[in-house]
C-alpha cells in the first residue's frame, strides 16, 4: 500500500538553515544538506527547501545547494521559495532538485503551472497554497494587487462560489476508507471557505483557496502543498477542515502543513485530513519528536508508513 | 589484465543524473555519465535512468544511435539496469498520449480510446501504459512496497532485500507484460505492475533506487556487483584465450 509521507521543511537564507536547530551529533547544523541527510537517517520520506533568500543576487546559492542535495541526499527533495518563471524553475531542476514548489507566481501567472509540467513533467511541479479561513467578513482581497491575469481568475472563482450551494450533502456521504484516504468525491465545500494568501500571509487575493487548487491540478500540478496561515506556528494542529476540503477536491497528492505540535496532529492530517503527506518544521528541528517517533505513532493508528530504514 | 569495470548511466538529455551517479559511486562502482554510443558500446555495465517521457527518450535514442548502441550491448551480455522509465524503454511499446478516464471527454471516448503507441527498445515482451484511476490519485507518488514473485526471491538485484521493503516511485505509467517469468517483483497501485524485472543480463526497476535511502542503495550495490562479476568473468575468460 502506498505509505503516507512525512516530510520535514528546511527554512533556507543564502544557503544556511534558518530558524534555530536542535539537532543531536550533527557538525554543522546550519548546514541544510547535513540536516537532511541527517533527517534521511532518521527516516524522513522526503524534505522540503524553502528558499527565503530576500534578493535574486543570492539565488545562485540556492541552486548551488540543490546541486550539492542531488549528489549527497538519497530520497526526493523539492525546492521552493522565489520562482518567478520556468527559467528560475529549469535551473534548479537541471541542478537537480526532484520537484519545484511555485506559489505567488501562479496566482499572478497561472499558465506557468502548465508550462512548468509541460518542460519537466507535472511530478516535478508542486503548487504551494497558504491560506486562511474567511470570516464573516468575507474574502479580504479583490485580486487589485495582483496581475490581469489574477484577476481574470479570481472573476471566475467568484461565479464558482456562488453556485448552489448543494455540495452539503456529499459531506455526510460515506467514507468507504479514511485511512487509505487516497480517494476524492469532487467538490466538497460545505459552508467553509479559505483564501489564498501570498507573501507569508500579508497579501490577500480574493482567490476560494479549494477552487485555486482544482484549478492548479488542473493545469497540471502534480501535488498540492497546503498551508494553513490560521494553524502555522500556533501548535493547535492541521487544519483539517481545509485539508480535507482540499484532498478531496483534487486529483493530486495533498501535503498537509501549519500547526502541528502533537504526535496526534500528525495522524489526523492523514485520518481527518486525508492528506497523502503530513509537514512539519520546528517540532523536528527542536528535536520534540524524532520522524521515528512520528512514525510509529501514525503506524499505531492504522496508517501505512514506511519503518524499515 | 581485467576489464575496465566502468558503468556508463546513458544520458538522453533530459534532465540530471547527479543521484543515479552519485549513488553508484556511494556503493564503489567506477562511473561515467555519458551520451556517446560508443561508450555506450564499450560499457562494463549501463544503466538506463528515468527521465522524461517515453517518446522523447526513445525519439532522442534512436537519433543519438544510442537505442542501437544499448541493444549491441544487451545482445552481447552487458549488465543492464533499467531505472522507472528506463525500465518501461526495455518493452516493446508505450502509449504516448491517452486521455485521462476521469476527464469529461475521456468518457465520451472510452470506446475508442485515443492511444498513439511509440516502439520501445523491445528487449521484453508487453507495453507500457497509463495509470488509470477514478479513485486513486495519479502519479503514483511516495513509497510502496515490493512484492517478491517466487523468482524474485532468488534474483541477484534483490539479494539482501526483505521482501516487503519499502521503494520510492514517482510515475504515471506501468508495464504490463504477459511473460512472468521475467517478473521478479509486483508493486499494487491502481492495478498491479511489475516492479522489478529481470532475465539474464537484463535488469529493471520502476522504482528510483537513487531515491530510495539505504534500501535503494541495496539495489545499486547488487547490480555493481553483477558488473563486477561479468568483469572477472570476461578477464578469465580472455586469460584462457590467450
Amino acid at each position: 500500500m502506498l505509505t503516507k509521507r512525512v516530510i520535514p521543511c528546511l527554512d533556507v537564507r543564502d544557503g544556511r538553515v534558518v530558524k534555530g536547530v536542535n539537532f543531536v551529533g550533527l557538525r554543522d547544523a546550519g548546514d541544510p544538506i547535513e540536516l537532511a541527510a541527517a533527517y534521511d537517517r532518521s527516516g524522513a520520506d522526503e524534505v522540503v527547501f524553502l528558499d527565503i533568500t530576500a534578493t535574486s543576487d543570492n539565488r545562485a546559492t540556492t541552486i548551488d545547494l540543490a546541486g550539492r542535495a542531488a549528489r549527497d541526499l538519497r530520497i526526493p527533495y523539492t525546492v521552493g521559495g522565489g520562482f518567478r518563471d520556468v527559467k528560475g524553475m529549469r535551473a534548479m531542476v537541471a541542478a537537480g532538485a526532484d520537484k519545484v514548489s511555485v506559489n505567488s507566481a501562479a496566482v499572478r501567472d497561472p499558465e506557468l503551472i502548465t508550462r512548468a509540467a509541460t518542460a519537466f513533467g507535472s511530478q516535478a511541479v508542486v503548487v504551494a497554497i497558504d491560506a486562511k479561513r474567511v470570516g464573516p467578513e468575507g474574502f479580504r482581497g479583490d485580486g487589485s494587487d495582483l496581475g490581469a491575469a489574477a484577476i481574470m481568475e479570481k472573476l471566475r472563482y467568484a461565479e464558482h462560489q456562488d453556485a448552489p450551494d448543494d455540495q452539503d450533502d456529499k459531506a455526510d456521504a460515506p467514507d468507504d476508507d479514511p485511512v487509505v484516504g487516497n480517494h476524492f468525491n469532487g467538490d466538497l465545500r460545505g459552508p467553509d471557505r479559505w483564501e489564498v494568501y501570498l507573501a507569508g500571509g500579508r497579501v490577500p487575493t480574493g482567490i476560494d483557496a479549494v477552487a485555486w487548487a482544482e484549478e492548479a491540478a488542473r493545469r497540471g500540478a502534480g501535488e498540492i502543498l497546503l498551508t494553513s496561515m490560521d494553524r502555522d506556528g500556533t501548535k493547535e494542529g492541521f487544519d483539517l477542515a481545509l485539508t480535507r476540503a482540499v484532498a478531496r477536491a483534487v486529483p493530486i497528492p495533498v501535503i498537509a502543513s501549519g500547526g502541528v505540535g502533537t504526535l496526534e496532529h500528525f495522524a489526523e492530517g492523514v485520518i481527518d485530513g486525508e492528506a497523502d503527506a503530513v509537514l512539519a518544521a520546528s517540532v523536528f528541528h527542536f528535536g520534540t519528536y524524532t520522524i521515528r517517533q512520528v512514525k510509529e505513532y501514525m503506524a499505531s493508528q492504522g496508517i501505512p508508513v514506511r519503518l524499515d530504514f | 589484465m581485467g576489464f575496465d569495470p566502468t558503468i556508463v548511466v546513458i544520458d538522453y538529455h533530459k534532465g540530471n543524473l547527479s543521484s543515479v551517479e552519485r549513488g553508484l559511486a556511494a556503493v564503489g562502482a567506477r562511473v561515467l555519465v555519458s551520451d556517446d554510443p560508443e561508450k555506450i558500446k564499450g560499457a562494463a555495465g549501463l544503466v538506463l535512468p528515468g527521465v522524461g517521457s517515453f517518446g522523447d527518450a526513445m525519439s532522442f535514442m534512436r537519433k543519438s544511435g544510442q537505442a542501437d548502441a544499448v541493444r549491441e550491448a544487451i545482445d552481447a551480455g552487458v549488465p543492464f539496469l533499467g531505472i522507472c522509465l528506463g525500465l518501461q524503454l526495455l518493452f516493446e511499446r508505450g502509449s504516448e498520449r491517452t486521455v485521462n478516464a476521469s476527464s469529461a471527454i475521456a468518457r465520451t471516448l472510452v470506446e475508442q480510446p485515443l492511444t498513439a503507441w511509440v516502439e520501445g527498445l523491445g528487449v521484453f515482451p508487453g507495453e507500457c501504459t497509463r495509470l488509470v484511476s477514478t479513485r486513486l490519485k495519479v502519479p503514483h507518488v511516495g513509497w510502496n512496497q515490493v512484492d517478491f514473485t517466487e523468482r524474485g526471491s532468488s534474483c541477484a538485484l534483490l539479494e539482501g532485500v526483505a521482501n516487503g521493503a519499502n521503494f520510492y516511485y514517482t510515475h504515471s505509467y506501468a508495464v504490463e507484460t504477459a511473460d512472468d517469468d521475467i517478473v521478479m517483483a509486483r508493486t499494487h497501485y491502481v492495478r498491479s505492475f511489475p516492479a522489478v524485472v529481470a532475465c539474464g543480463n537484463v535488469y529493471g526497476c520502476q522504482f528510483h533506487p537513487e531515491k530510495s535511502s539505504a534500501t535503494g542503495l541495496t539495489i545499486l550495490r547488487n547490480f555493481a556487483e553483477i558488473v563486477e562479476t561479468e568483469c572477472i568473468v570476461r578477464a578469465s575468460l580472455d586469460e584462457v584465450r590467450a
